[in-house]
């Protein structure tokens, strides 16, 4: 496998040119840039909101110098909060091209655009410049996410991916699960699996932590959808959902742009601490692989029962669906049929390697559906953590 | 195809691989259990009486407890179990 050695080292699995917008007032201006590039892998990214918030600008930090990101254009309104310098800055420092337009200083939105085509354009020319270097399991970063879960999710989709989970650890990557949200009722099991007494010990408070915060939102993460699909508790969702874990001990507990120290199974805390300020810990799954692709994911296991469609912008997403019936009525969105556990016998071991060598097939290139469909979801929202202030 | 599975030995529901009829009787480890309701596919069906308040395994691991007794052959869901963190009694 090859990937592009980006000047800090670290290595994408795809060379991408990102177009940010640090206020919504920005966003039209950015998307208009990036929509005169259709077919040259131009995202839009960005963060909506006007008052500050650090937690925003750490996980917009962490996508601009995401490996899989070669050059970044930021548009910036000019009187939003977000420190747009700082992040000029810090893009230019990991050896990425960065440039800012201000629109306030610019002319508005018509030079705007007109400025940031053509700075997208001078760093598509460069992109060939960027030098293509072995990539081994080691480099790489998976996340999983699951998505309109089901009854089959816990002993399809997500048991295969805990199975992809051990194997690519085995071969020295490092694997990223998360939402503890929707792990309530196995806070015990976590805490045996810490790689440490300590780890264990914050993953079990992390678990409870996010169950007293659902309880004062007045909603915990279990849909309908997932009723109607033979879910009937928040438990039986997070034991299927836990299973996409695997079976390794869990070396980290990382949160939102966090990066691993070392290789194997670390843990992302999505919930934020302390009270709840901000609504909704994570507002749709598009959130949550936003914040797995700020800790570094090359790519993203994204597994479902019901069907989700939803791709990401700057890390690939790969659906595993562990519903026979909804693998057969999407079959334009699902790159991986788990299904066929149920309905071909198929073992964990099947759907795993399976699923291993269509990773490997992407990290060489092979775009997913939902990449050949065009889907680049994104959002990011306010949130609090003490380790971000 | 199977017509079910029962994830873990402990288990007291099972889980349906197609659309179960009520009145079908399957085989539930050697012995015969009688569908009194319909079950959809991924829904559960209760393979071994569970009295109100009773924790209900799948996975090998309560998933809640009973809010009725419930009888073999049932419909396992929302009407009749409920989270154990429903009243933060953890």
């Amino acid at each position: 496998m090859k990937g592009f050695l980006r000047k800090d080292g670290r290595k994408g699995i795809r060379n991408l040119v990102v177009v940010t917008y640090l206020v919504e007032c920005a966003h039209h201006v950015a998307q208009r840039i990036a929509d005169r590039f259709p077919d040259d892998g131009v995202h839009v990214i960005g963060f909506g909101g006007c008052a500050p918030n650090e937690y925003a600008e750490k996980v917009m930090r962490r996508l601009c110098t995401h490996p899989n990101v070669c050059g970044v254009v930021i548009v910036s309104l000019g009187c939003e909060n977000f420190r747009r310098d700082a992040l000029l800055r810090h893009v230019r420092e990991s050896g990425r091209m960065a440039e800012l337009i201000v629109i306030q200083e610019n002319g508005g939105t018509l030079p705007s655009i007109d400025k940031g085509v053509e700075a997208v354009g001078r760093m598509l020319q460069r992109l060939p410049d960027v030098p293509l270097v072995d990539f081994g399991w080691e480099d790489l970063m998976v996340g999983t996410v699951c998505g309109g879960s089901d009854a089959t999710s816990g002993f399809t989709a997500n048991p295969s991916v805990g199975r992809v989970f051990d194997k690519l650890i085995a071969r020295g990557a490092t694997c990223l699960f998360e939402e503890p949200g929707e792990l309530i009722g196995c806070e015990h099991l976590m805490r045996e699996r810490g790689a440490t007494p300590e780890i264990g010990d914050q993953l079990f408070r992390c678990v409870r932590k996010a169950d007293a915060y659902y309880k004062k939102m007045g909603h915990d993460s279990f849909s309908e959808g997932n009723a109607v699909g033979g879910l009937s508790t928040i438990e039986d969702k997070s034991l299927g959902s836990y299973s996409k874990s695997g079976t390794r001990p869990i070396n980290g507990l990382l949160y939102p742009g966090d990066q691993p120290e070392g290789s194997g199974l670390y843990f992302l805390d999505v919930v934020p601490d302390g009270e709840p300020l901000w609504g909704f810990p994570n507002v749709s799954d598009s959130a949550e692989i936003v914040e797995m692709a700020a800790c570094g994911c090359h790519l993203i296991l994204y597994t479902s029962g019901r069907g989700s469609v939803a791709g990401a912008a700057i890390s690939p997403v790969i659906k595993v669906c562990g519903n026979p019936h909804t693998c057969e009525a999407l079959p334009g969105d699902i790159d991986i049929n788990a299904g066929r556990i149920i309905t071909d016998g198929a073992s964990l071991d099947d759907i795993s390697d399976e699923t291993i060598d269509l990773i490997g097939q992407v990290v060489g290139g092979r775009q997913t559906k939902s990449e050949a469909l065009g889907h680049r979801e994104f959002f990011l929202g306010y949130k609090y953590f003490d380790s971000c202030r | 195809m199977n017509a079910f599975i029962k994830l873990d030995g402990a288990d007291n529901v099972a889980v349906a691989l197609r659309d179960l009829r009520k009145g079908e009787t399957l085989e539930v480890d050697g012995n015969p259990v009688v569908l009194h309701d319909d079950i959809a596919f991924g829904h559960k069906f209760c393979t071994r009486r569970i009295a109100c308040g009773e924790n209900v395994f799948k996975y090998g691991l309560p998933i809640g407890s009973a809010t009725r007794d419930i009888r073999e052959g049932e419909h396992v869901h929302t009407q009749n179990i409920q989270s154990n963190y429903k009243n933060d009694s953890q």
